[in-house]
């Protein structure tokens, strides 16, 4: 089943900076919940293993991530898709954008998405809710990575 | 009528058993030794398999075995089959995909079986199915059938690269334009009819094992019909020769037509077995249940009512697509075909009849017979076209239906079926005269007062049941013949085992053959056991579907019967020193005409083994018959169920306030069971109408998967039942019987959404009508009164 999310977040960081953390293996590690590894196989590519729980689903899924796209300082796009194992699957991407706003950064986001199996099955009708919380959580830990020292706007 | 006897409303005896947790299913019996089997399922509706690494999971902990696809065709264990060939219009054979029990190369379905793990415990099974990789390339997907049959369209089947399976038709196109081309009046009406999936109580559950000392296998289902799965497993998939294959099947919690066929699973379970050395146990679990178990209905249909200027009815065609799903379940091609178009002609006498049927492969589970199969999907379209041109013709629906019902018997309708007897009307006139349908309008203007819609629906349905005449069967492209078997064993003390070929799971064969028996010999009910589903003890016999039990497998207990009688006569002429012709029968007692010389039942049995008074040159020892019954027709159980109900325009809920239901069913062995089919019908039928729904994304996953999105009916969505009868025997079979199992799945759906059409005022209502649907139908139906 598809999945959309969009958003934006006001990072209170220089743009440079942001771009900077967003291609840091160990600050994408630290702020992507659940993540258990992170590791890049390339300049743009890396794999990852996260533990994700949907309603009554909880798989830790394997996936591989690839950046395309990339034109710094303005954004890049990720694109990756996860097995689950018997949880299913998950695949699709996100076009990130950054724009220096008076605050700081105003970081974009358009996530495209499709799941199956178990997750589809049995997580359908809490998968956007979880991946609201997910993505909240993420940039939460974002902006404390960017500024440790000012809180999240 | 005695008080165990045919007509008698016997307490069921074996609701004991169940209901005090005593019953013994598939998944209660535990072999020694026994090892647990998880299938890991493809999470894609449309693949190409890579490859498939079992290595990390072969070496997890517990694990007693990987296996896959690769390593059944390596044992030359053959795919599942479809059993009824369906040949197109232009007499080209149906087009069959391969169907291996674990997939080779491709996945077509969420769901698919990929791999199994065997392993000492369910709990290691699972994990070692994490550690399965599979590399899929993932393709396109197509669920949706029109979009499945476009040119361009993603191919399921090779064999089929425009996804259809067949282009059938039946009746005379001919005699249906020329009798259009006269119509005054043409109904028109465009239906969908939603695709359900079983749920029966119980789920799946299957276990093999393998004797090395004697090379023969058992294999423990939950099946309707186990010597149906023996035969195809070893005839057809080829796993063990018949006499090496014990199939049985103990207590099955309902079946519905999901255990009908012979799924991947069991399959895998009996191999598998053999290939671990140890026996192996399958349980499915719900999940597992709403991707795999072959799901029910899912029709799109255009149809085209003719009538002349005084609303009688000159003939009917029909268009239908039917969904069969990603490969051809068992018996899933006969279902939209000949269980489907023979019965457009309802309880009408319509002189001409065209359908056409394309069945259509879609990245989708199996769809094959559920309960009423392919007659529930031509109930649905008369009954509504019905419904709309007597709409359309300003007449009551009621009277309209009455004008155009089939009068004479036998009638011999334009689409195979000869109906040999019925009194449509009286089953009409009873059901108006329960319902009270004379003062509808006061009761609509209540509704009205209170803010409510108030709607009356009728459903006058026929089916074909008894299933089913093998030579008739067998010209129409069945791979078996339908006919049943009984053995009647009669004990030294006279007790009774009757072993039939029928399968119960849920019917209530203990009680029902028992009476039956009862009736004929004369003994108490508790002398008297009733033995199925086991290959082993019961020769043969064709299981439980169609509502055949009764009409086709008491008939063969019958004819057993009467061998018995027949031969305890003569044990009872030699006991009494009289002649054969002289032994009267009744009430239990062997008596000689004339006399007050007699012997009870049991002195008869005892004297029929210990053969001390005649020679074993004149008569064989024992007693103990056996029978095999071939209907000569189906039979035709028919009736109406008149819905009334009252729907809440402000928040969409459907309130079904009366239900009638009156059913010729022919003769009635036990009327409080009849009744409880017919209840546990009509909440299927409801289920349908106005909750169930089987819903597949675009992607090809199945979003309602589970309870939380898959609504079932519940009590409370019901009212209180009035049950009525009227009866006409069958002419066909010994008993008169014609069958009820499926009647009330049959007749509701279209009662329901017939009144729900008319308390709304418009056609414009798809099934299931859930709050949501009657809520938009409602406002679509204030909108266009404002509008007037």
């Amino acid at each position: 089943m598809a999945m959309t999310m969009n958003g934006e977040a006001v990072l209170p960081a220089p743009r440079d900076t942001v771009w900077a953390k967003l291609n840091d293996p160990e600050v994408l590690k630290a702020c992507i919940p659940g993540c258990q590894s992170l590791e890049m196989t390339s300049e743009t590519e890396f794999v990852a293993v996260a533990k994700v729980k949907v309603g009554p689903v909880s798989a830790t899924f394997k996936g591989r991530v690839q950046l395309l796209d990339l034109d710094p300082p303005n954004g890049y796009r990720i694109q990756g898709e996860g097995e689950g194992g018997v949880a299913g699957f998950a695949k699709g991407g996100a076009k990130v954008s950054l724009e220096e706003v008076p605050e700081g950064t105003k970081l974009t986001y358009d996530v495209e998405a499709t799941i199956g199996g178990k997750l589809a099955q049995l997580g359908g009708r809490l998968i956007n809710g979880v991946a609201k919380k997910m993505a909240d959580e993420f940039f939460g830990n974002f902006a404390k990575a960017v500024n440790p020292e000012i809180a999240v706007v | 009528m005695t008080t165990t006897g045919i007509g008698a409303p016997v307490r069921r005896k074996e609701d004991f058993r169940f209901i005090t947790g005593q019953g013994r299913y598939t998944d209660d019996i535990e072999r020694p030794g026994q090892a647990h089997a998880y299938f890991l399922r493809s999470p894609h509706a449309h693949a190409n398999i890579r490859s498939i690494d079992v290595s990390a999971a072969r070496a997890m902990p517990g694990v007693v075995g990987v296996l896959t696809g690769e390593d059944l065709a390596k044992d030359g264990v053959g795919g599942l089959i479809c059993g009824w060939m369906i040949h197109s219009k232009d007499g080209s054979p149906m087009k069959a995909g391969a169907h291996p029990a674990l997939a080779v190369g491709k996945v077509r379905y969420v769901g698919d079986h990929v791999a199994v793990v065997i392993a000492e415990t369910l709990a290691a099974a699972k994990d070692a199915a994490e550690a399965i990789v599979v590399d899929y390339e993932t393709l396109a997907p197509v669920v949706d059938m029109n979009a499945a049959v476009k040119p361009g369209a993603p191919v399921i089947h090779d064999v089929a690269s425009d996804n259809v399976v067949y282009d059938w038709h039946l009746g005379d196109k001919a005699a249906t334009e020329a009798a259009f081309a006269k119509a005054k009046h043409v109904a028109k009406i465009d239906l969908v009819n939603n695709r359900l999936v079983p749920n029966p109580m119980e789920t799946r559950a299957a276990i093999g094992e393998y004797d090395a000392g004697t090379e023969g296998y058992t294999l423990y289902t939950t099946s309707q019909n186990p010597h149906v799965a023996r035969l195809v497993l070893s005839a057809f998939i080829g796993i063990a020769p018949e006499h090496k294959l014990r199939v049985i099947a103990p207590d099955v919690g309902g079946g519905f037509g999901s255990k009908i066929f012979i799924y991947a699973e069991e399959t895998v379970c009996v191999w598998a077995a053999k290939k671990v050395g140890r026996p192996v146990k399958w349980t499915s679990d719900r999940t597992e249940a709403f991707l795999s178990d072959a799901h029910g209905r899912d029709h799109i249909t255009h149809a085209e009512l003719a009538l002349d200027e005084r609303g009688k009815m000159l003939a009917m065609r029909v268009k239908t697509k039917a969904n069969l799903g990603a490969y051809l379940s068992t018996f899933s091609s006969c279902v939209p075909t000949y269980l489907y178009a023979p019965l457009l002609s309802g309880q009408y006498d319509i002189p001409a009849i065209y359908c056409e049927v394309e069945g259509i492969y879609t990245n989708t589970a199996p769809v094959d017979a559920y309960r009423g199969a392919g007659r529930p999907e031509a109930t649905f379209v008369v009954e509504r076209i019905v419904e709309v041109a007597a709409r359309e013709l300003g007449q009551d629906p009621a009277a309209f239906r009455r004008k155009n019902f089939v009068r004479k018997f036998p009638h011999q309708t334009p689409v195979i079926m000869a109906y040999d007897t019925g009194d449509y009307a009286a089953s009409l006139d009873k059901a108006l005269e329960l319902i009270d349908y004379k003062n509808i309008g006061k009761r609509k203007r209540e509704s009205a007062r209170a803010g409510k819609l108030r709607g009356i629906g009728f459903s006058a349905y026929i089916e074909a049941c008894g299933i089913a005449p093998s030579a008739a069967v067998g010209s129409l492209g069945a791979g078996v013949g339908l006919w049943e078997s009984a053995e009647v064993r009669v004990n030294p003390v006279g007790t009774v085992e009757v072993l039939t070929g029928s399968h119960s799971h849920g019917q209530g064969h203990e009680t029902t053959f028992a009476q039956l028996v009862c009736e004929r010999l004369g003994i108490p009910i508790d002398q008297v056991a009733i033995v199925h589903g086991d290959t082993d003890k019961v020769q043969f016999g064709m299981g439980t579907y169609g509502s055949r039990s009764g009409a086709v497998g008491m008939s063969a207990l019958s004819k057993a019967l009467d061998k018995v009688i027949a031969k305890a006569k003569k044990v009872a002429a030699y006991a009494l020193e009289a002649s054969d012709a002289d032994i009267e029968f009744k009430d239990g007692r062997f008596s000689v005409a004339g006399t007050d010389k007699s012997l009870a039942f049991g002195e008869v049995a005892l004297q029929a083994y210990i053969a001390h008074k005649f020679s074993g040159q004149d008569l064989e020892p024992g007693l103990k018959e056996g029978a095999f019954y071939d209907p000569t027709n189906f039979t035709f159980p028919s009736g109406v169920h008149i819905c009334e109900l009252e729907i809440d325009p402000d928040t969409g809920v459907t309130k079904i306030d009366r239900w009638v239901a009156v059913d010729d069913f022919g003769i009635v062995i036990n009327p409080m069971i009849v009744e409880g089919q017919v209840h546990g019908g009509i909440a299927q039928g409801v289920g349908q109408a106005l909750l169930e729904g089987a819903h597949y994304d675009e992607t090809g996953q199945l979003v309602t998967a589970s309870y939380m999105d898959y609504c079932m009916p519940r009590a409370d969505d019901l009212p209180s039942f009035t049950v009525g009868a009227t009866v006409t025997p069958c002419p066909s079979n010994p008993l008169g019987i014609k069958g009820c199992g499926e009647a009330g799945a049959i007749a509701a759906p279209p009662a329901v959404i017939n009144a729900l059409t008319d308390a709304l005022g418009h056609e414009d209502v798809t099934m299931p009508a859930t709050p949501q649907v009657v809520w938009r139908a409602a406002r679509k139906a204030a909108l266009r009164a404002a509008a007037e």
